[in-house]
């Protein structure tokens, strides 16, 4: 009989939550809220469950594989990682911590909760959000409703006069 | 999983369509890349492409499985002739260089996939609801990003406002195939996957009137021309559009990467 690592759900979540985002590489998929579920069934087997920030993320393969390397690794043999969409991921499930740690990197947090109701058709009434820029405090101008990646605003922020990103609300 | 009066094979067209709206839509969009007016154009144009990939790609797999027929997203995607594709022709039309023309195909568009998407989350077929659930997310930004553009244009310079308002005109005969049924779409309506796509209108009538006012543009008064697309009658400018996007991978079969 062969022994293997500890197959307890604190055990392979704790080495499953160090794969980060290839983009943001400060934040872990357990920061970001992506990572939904760690089940380890009765003979060892693992089973993670991970959620996509986008429909479109190109990360969602990196992931697999990520999680699947790091827990090959630790001498998990039988891994499998299953993509849920419902409920549909928000910004909402970024962390504190995650949102302390993309604030340091330079990147702003989502500043309130998921945008419902009606869509805005007026340019009259767009108001975006009000970010603070992540290196001198002062506020930020939107400047472009998408930013360098799906999940981002271009912001300038009106004191230091550099660009930054902003991670919308969604 | 579907209704147990719903067949698979009608579930299979009527996810096939919308995921083939998205699928062209996206694949317009892509041809933008470096060409739009401004460097946070070109992010915007790429981001929301992305966006409509990912949810052509959901719907996609989602009808190959439906279909039990072996088939894939990938085949789907590029390895159907023209006449199989179920795209309305709205989403088909070049325009590229014509960047007002790509932004009244994407305020019509997602002026109905916001309030459809948001009805499908109340589908009675639950995969479809939650790749409703997640996208409608994202079409909001998309349709706001339309609006916002159309607004800038249409209230721009005498210029820019003649060059908006010659595009809705153009575009607008294929704006409304969107609504249109046939038997599976009635038959899908009756088992509650799909709205009554009457029902998604006045939500798209109020939207498309207030980017329009507040833009300085007139609606047109012509009608919309009868829809084809559906049943597989596409534009001269599917063929070429297919051509391109299906090269690669009908030259390197089954290649992976």
């Amino acid at each position: 009989m062969t022994v293997g690592p500890p197959a307890t759900v604190a055990a392979v979540r704790e080495i499953v939550s160090r794969v980060v985002d290839p983009e943001i590489p400060v934040l872990t998929i357990a920061d970001l809220g992506i990572l939904r579920d760690v089940r380890v069934g009765p003979s060892g087997e693992v089973e993670v469950v991970i959620t996509p920030t986008y429909s479109g993320c190109p990360a969602m393969a990196h992931f697999e594989s990520e999680i699947s390397a790091v827990l090959g690794q630790a001498g998990y043999g039988e891994v499998s990682v299953t993509t849920v969409l419902s409920p549909p991921w928000t910004t909402d499930d970024i962390s504190a911590d995650g949102r302390r740690k993309l604030t340091a990197y330079g990147i702003a947090p989502p500043v309130g909760r998921a945008p419902a109701g009606p869509v805005n058709l007026s340019v009259a009434t767009h108001r975006p959000p009000e970010v603070v820029c992540p290196r001198c405090g002062a506020v930020g101008r939107e400047s472009a409703r998408f930013g360098s990646t799906a999940c981002k605003a271009a912001y300038v922020c009106t004191g230091c006069g550099e660009p930054f990103d902003y991670v919308k609300a969604i | 999983m579907a209704s147990p009066q719903v067949s698979s094979v009608d579930l299979f067209e009527g996810v096939l369509r919308m995921a083939d709206d998205a699928l062209i839509l996206s694949h317009r969009m892509t041809e933008w890349a470096s060409w739009a007016p401004q460097l946070e154009e070109d992010m915007a144009l790429a981001n929301i492409a992305l966006d409509l990939l990912g949810q052509a790609r959901l719907l996609l797999t989602y009808a190959a499985e439906l279909e039990g027929a072996g088939r894939d997203e990938d085949a789907l995607a590029f390895l159907r002739p023209e006449r199989e594709f179920r795209c309305v022709l709205l989403v088909e039309q070049p325009t590229v260089h014509h960047f007002d023309r790509l932004i009244a195909v994407l305020l019509t568009f997602s002026a109905w996939w916001v309030p459809m998407l948001q009805s499908l989350t109340r589908s009675s077929d639950v995969r479809l609801a939650e790749i409703a659930a997640k996208s409608v997310k994202e079409a909001r930004y998309h349709l706001e990003h339309a609006a916002a553009w159309t607004n800038r244009l249409g209230d721009g310079t005498a210029y820019s406002r003649a060059r908006m308002q010659q595009a809705v005109d153009e575009i607008w005969p294929l704006a409304g195939d969107v609504f249109e049924a046939d038997e599976i779409t009635e038959r899908l309506v009756c088992a509650g996957v799909l709205p009554d796509p009457e029902a998604i209108r006045p939500a798209w009538d109020a939207a498309i009137d207030q980017v329009l006012a507040e833009a300085t543009l007139v609606r047109p008064a012509r009608g919309f021309r009868p829809g084809t697309g559906r049943r597989g009658v596409h534009s001269e400018h599917l063929g070429y559009l297919l051509a391109e996007m299906q090269s690669v991978h009908r030259m390197h079969p089954g290649a992976q990467w």
